[in-house]
């Protein structure tokens, strides 16, 4: 099993590679799906992905932490965030990929 | 937001590619993400967000409906934890 960690860079050379799009460009493509991405998901949209998954923004309510070194209480503020259920396509072949 | 929507922004914004290659360009990234997993490997898109593979140890399950037990194997299931920027996006701390 792997262990190695890709960047941009290497989603941008995979672009390259498939498509005949100098490097430049394609790396500008991968940054834009980000941007759209990032985009619709700030606007409160869910953006789901077939065979790859669903983001969702979930909405949290406000409740009171502890400060688990000190003990000492802190409010937590009500806040967006974000999660990501794979699909059972990516399920699959991460489990299968990772078979020990 | 689904893939053709994101697809066809994209294609809007570059008048100058196929519809097609568009759709090959938002395949493969999805398509990279997901192989890098399956091959136990990490993807981090710094701003985004990071996709990892998470060990889930093997336990003794129940079936909830007769209520016996099962054995679960141990198994790898994809991770995403959100990065710090689209994080603060989300709540409006950057614009």
């Amino acid at each position: 099993m792997g262990e190695k960690t890709l960047t941009r860079m290497d989603l941008s050379e995979a672009v390259f590679r498939e498509v005949g799009l100098s490097r430049n460009e394609s790396s500008q493509l991968v940054e834009s799906m980000l941007e759209h991405m990032s985009d619709a998901l700030v606007r409160g949209e869910q953006v789901k992905i077939s065979s790859f998954g669903t983001f969702t923004v979930r909405d949290k309510s406000a409740r009171v932490g502890r400060n688990p070194k000190t003990g000492e209480e802190v409010p937590i503020q009500p806040r967006r965030v974000l999660t990501f259920r794979p699909s059972h396509l990516m399920k699959d072949r991460v489990a299968a990929g990772n078979k020990s | 937001m689904i893939r053709s929507e994101l697809i066809q922004k994209i294609a809007e914004e570059n008048p100058h590619l196929y519809q097609r290659d568009v759709e090959r360009i938002v395949n493969t990234f999805f398509e990279e993400v997901t192989g890098a997993m399956a091959r136990g490997d990490r993807v981090e898109l710094r701003g985004f967000g990071a996709f990892s593979v998470k060990k889930r140890d093997a336990r003794i399950g129940r079936n909830p409906r007769t209520g016996e037990t099962v054995h679960v194997e141990e198994k790898y299931v994809p991770f995403f934890k959100t990065g710090k920027l689209l994080r603060d996006r989300l709540n409006g701390k950057v614009e």
